[in-house]
């Protein structure tokens, strides 16, 4: 080491040499700063006074950082850092586009949201079992999974969101909760191994595991017009990211699990972990095998078609609240699936914005359902009524969430669907344009079943038309303003995005260019070449 | 197993292997070893120790909590791929110093740090396993 | 050797599959458990098998002076293996805690989260 300059060893073709400016290290911020606010609330553990200071300083700091994130990659286009100097594909590569900075931006506030939510429902047990730390730790396997430009460490950071997300379903440890997260565990675990199949037997045909690196390689492969060994690989990507995201035939243990932990958790849970499934089905799908999404265009669809039609048609047979709006989830799942399946500009950038309007809208119900909670004292739609009676604001506030998760305009669902059904109708996929209408009817239909149930009418099931027959007495904390604020904040962004689209238009087509054309992503990894 | 030859023996045998795991996790820097063999061997000591003597003393001994621990083994690990910033260089990137003292050069880096963090967060994450295991055992 | 390593990991796959198809969550378990086991043999043997040639580079060099087996897959097992590990504990705990709190390992039987006497939604007024 001391007397490496002895002998003449040109660094230059593993390392780089050239000075990386503080603004390229926005890209690691977002995990760095989670991981370290992650741990230090875990060492702070029982000081229960100090784990939500902890946490809302570091929660901050993310959205702060990521709002930094998102401003350069608008400004510079997609930046690449590379771990401990190593050139790629030796390095471990961080990359970010507009696809990743968005999605990382969106998680940090709809986390922040939740930080804030949870300063009410989290009481001093949940803190001290650590809700603060595995939340931070979690969006660390968030963010990393959005903003990675390495197909194994993005496995890895898969594992970190689920070990937390472990941690963050038991807590409180009740009999229900062991029984969803029993489900949901072992699942998920079976998901993540058929990636790394998937990601061993990419490694054992291209040798490399940096995206842009496989992602060029497979371009010249492509030219010489073999798909070869690529659709299995694909197959199998397909299965492991579909049990991820809550796809069809692999979507069971959704429903079983979402409902049963505190009801904060399962906002952040409906809002983040599905969508890194989706995110990661773009990634691989339409930047790294763009020939295998071709080959197996008509199973996504197909698929696409079937989560959206049982994912309604289970949210209109549920009477619990939180269950039916895991069908809701499940919904969006088909929709953003349906983009994937056209694979346009169109169709991707319906997808991504879906999602973005998918992880705003059900962190938002979930939130809307804790409060409906603590004013009803029920999560059953039989035993719920007359909250409109109690804060007719309330009321107001809810129907606009659910316009917004059924498509309905003015508000943020109504445009991305608006693109996706344009685009499948445009690539001659008639019955995945009706599917993600009749699913939005779906939809509709279940959610408004919930307004009118627990909001219209006058008490428990059985009440006359226009009668109140229930004296509601909220619990004390529905007053508190750590409740009210996530919630209108979302609420805001719903009525904004449906408003004024054009901005989030604009982002999502330059994420969707970024993915589908990938040399601006390539050159950013490997420089001009 | 809490033979009266056993629980005489589990403290010497504990410090030794403690010991020897740092010996371990210092030789890792130029010699096979290392933060995660190292980590290993002492969650081992604690628990024999555990075993030997019962959970609580472990819990005594060690004044922490076992998952603080391994919190502060993430962190350092991550906070030794910082100091590169400074130097205008990408995360994680090695930066050497030598110190002269005691008439000998030690050379010190930052993936010692690294090392040192995994060390504890091995420490941190097994024996808190461990020892949860062995206190349920024991009722 | 190649291709007894893939009829192997293939055995693997056979069995854990079978394994995890059990109701029982500790078969399960043990599914998963050859299952990772079964992945990380699968990526040690995509990296291709050299024998008795480490990736060592002599010590007055700087690079390798011949082709020698891969290191980069027996990377990429370790931390799958750690993480596998961990996971494995981790759902152990969990299965036993599970099967205190619930009184059965029968994934069928464990109806807390979705009761089976759910009742309908409400269909009217």
């Amino acid at each position: 080491m001391a007397g490496s300059s002895e002998h003449s060893v040109d660094l230059s073709h593993a390392m780089i040499t050239a000075p990386v400016s503080a603004a390229d290290w926005l890209v690691i911020a977002p995990t760095l700063v989670t991981i370290l606010g992650g741990t230090l609330a875990l060492m702070a553990r029982k000081n229960t006074a100090a784990q939500p200071k902890i946490g809302m300083i570091f929660l901050s700091l993310l959205v702060i950082v990521n709002v930094g994130l998102l401003m350069r990659v608008l400004d510079h286009g997609v930046i690449t850092m590379v771990m401990g100097n190593w050139l790629p594909p030796f390095g471990i590569a961080f990359t970010a586009d507009a696809l990743g900075a968005s999605l990382s931006l969106i998680a940090s506030i709809v986390a922040w949201c939740a930080g804030l939510y949870g300063l009410v429902t989290v009481d001093g047990t949940g803190r001290r079992y650590g809700f603060y730390p595995f939340l931070l730790l979690l969006l660390t396997g968030v963010s990393g999974a959005f903003l990675t430009g390495d197909i194994f460490n993005l496995y890895v950071w898969f594992e970190v969101l689920l070990i937390s997300s472990y941690g963050l379903l038991v807590l409180g440890n009740d009999r229900a909760q062991l029984d969803g997260t029993v489900k949901y565990g072992i699942l998920n675990l079976i998901g993540t191994n058929l990636f790394l199949i998937a990601t061993g037997l990419l490694y054992g045909n291209f040798g490399t595991l940096n995206m842009a690196d496989i992602a060029m390689k497979v371009a010249a492969m492509d030219a010489g017009g073999s798909v070869g060994p690529l659709a299995t690989i694909a197959g199998i990507y397909l299965l492991a990211f579909a049990m991820k995201a809550a796809a069809f035939p692999v979507n069971f243990w959704l429903p079983a699990s979402y409902h049963t932990p505190n009801i904060v958790v399962s906002a952040v849970f409906a809002g983040l972990l599905t969508k890194v499934g989706v995110y990661a089905l773009i990634r691989i799908f339409v930047l790294i095998l763009p020939g295998a999404r071709d080959y197996m265009a008509d199973v996504i669809s197909l698929i696409a078609i079937a989560t959206m039609i049982t994912g309604g048609l289970g949210a209109l047979a549920q009477a619990e609240v939180r269950r039916l709006l895991g069908y809701l989830v499940i919904v969006g799942i088909g929709a953003m699936l349906a983009g994937i399946a056209v694979g346009s500009t169109q169709g991707i950038a319906g997808s991504i914005f879906y999602a973005v309007h998918s992880i705003i809208v059900m962190t938002a119900l979930y939130m809307a359902a804790g409060i409906m909670k603590l004013m009803g004292g029920s999560y059953q739609l039989r035993q719920l009524g007359a909250l409109y009676g109690l804060n007719p604001y309330f009321g107001g506030l809810f129907l606009v969430l659910a316009f917004a998760v059924s498509g309905l305009p003015p508000f943020s669902g109504f445009w991305p669907k608006m693109m996706l059904v344009e685009a499948s109708l445009v690539d001659g996929r008639g019955w995945l344009a009706f599917a993600i209408l009749f699913s939005g009817f779906l939809s509709t239909l279940a959610v408004g079943r919930v307004w009118i149930f627990a909001f219209w009418r006058g008490g428990a099931e059985g009440t006359p038309d226009g009668a109140t027959t229930v004296r509601l007495a909220p619990a004390p904390e529905v007053t508190s303003p750590a409740l009210w604020l996530p919630l209108l904040l979302l609420t805001g962004l719903v009525i904004y995005i449906g408003l004024q689209p054009d901005a989030m238009v604009q982002l999502v087509q330059r994420g969707a260019e970024g993915v589908i054309d990938p040399s601006a992503y390539v050159r950013s990894v490997f420089g001009e070449h | 197993m809490r033979t009266i030859i056993f629980r005489t023996i589990a403290p010497y045998l504990t410090a030794l292997m403690i010991l020897f795991s740092i010996f371990v996790l210092l030789r890792g820097h130029n010699e096979p070893g290392g933060g995660f063999i190292g980590g290993l061997i002492a969650a081992s000591a604690l628990a024999i120790y555990g075993i030997a003597c019962g959970v609580t003393s472990v819990r005594r001994a060690i004044r922490v909590h076992p998952m603080s621990l391994a919190a502060f083994g993430l962190l350092i690990a991550t906070l030794a791929g910082l100091p590169s910033l400074f130097f205008k260089q990408t995360f994680m990137t090695t930066q050497f110093i030598t110190l002269h003292a005691f008439g000998t050069e030690i050379d010190l880096m930052t993936p010692m740090l690294f090392d040192l963090g995994v060390y504890f967060v091995v420490v941190g994450a097994i024996s808190s396993i461990a020892l949860a295991l062995e206190e349920r055992e024991s009722d | 050797m190649e291709t007894g390593l893939s009829v192997l990991i293939g055995l693997f796959f056979a069995v854990s599959v079978y394994l995890m198809l059990s109701r029982q969550l500790v078969r399960i378990l043990l599914g998963i458990a050859i299952l990772g086991n079964a992945v990380n043999l699968l990526i040690f043997t995509a990296g291709r098998l050299t024998r008795q040639v480490p990736p060592l580079i002599p010590e007055h060099l700087y690079t390798l002076v011949e082709a020698t087996a891969n290191p980069l897959p027996q990377a990429l097992v370790l931390t799958a293996i750690v993480i596998s590990f961990s996971f494995f504990a981790f759902l152990l705990v969990l299965a036993f805690r599970a099967y205190q709190e619930l009184g059965t390992d029968d994934a069928n039987e464990m109806r807390v989260a979705e009761p089976e006497d759910d009742p309908l939604p409400p269909q009217g007024y």
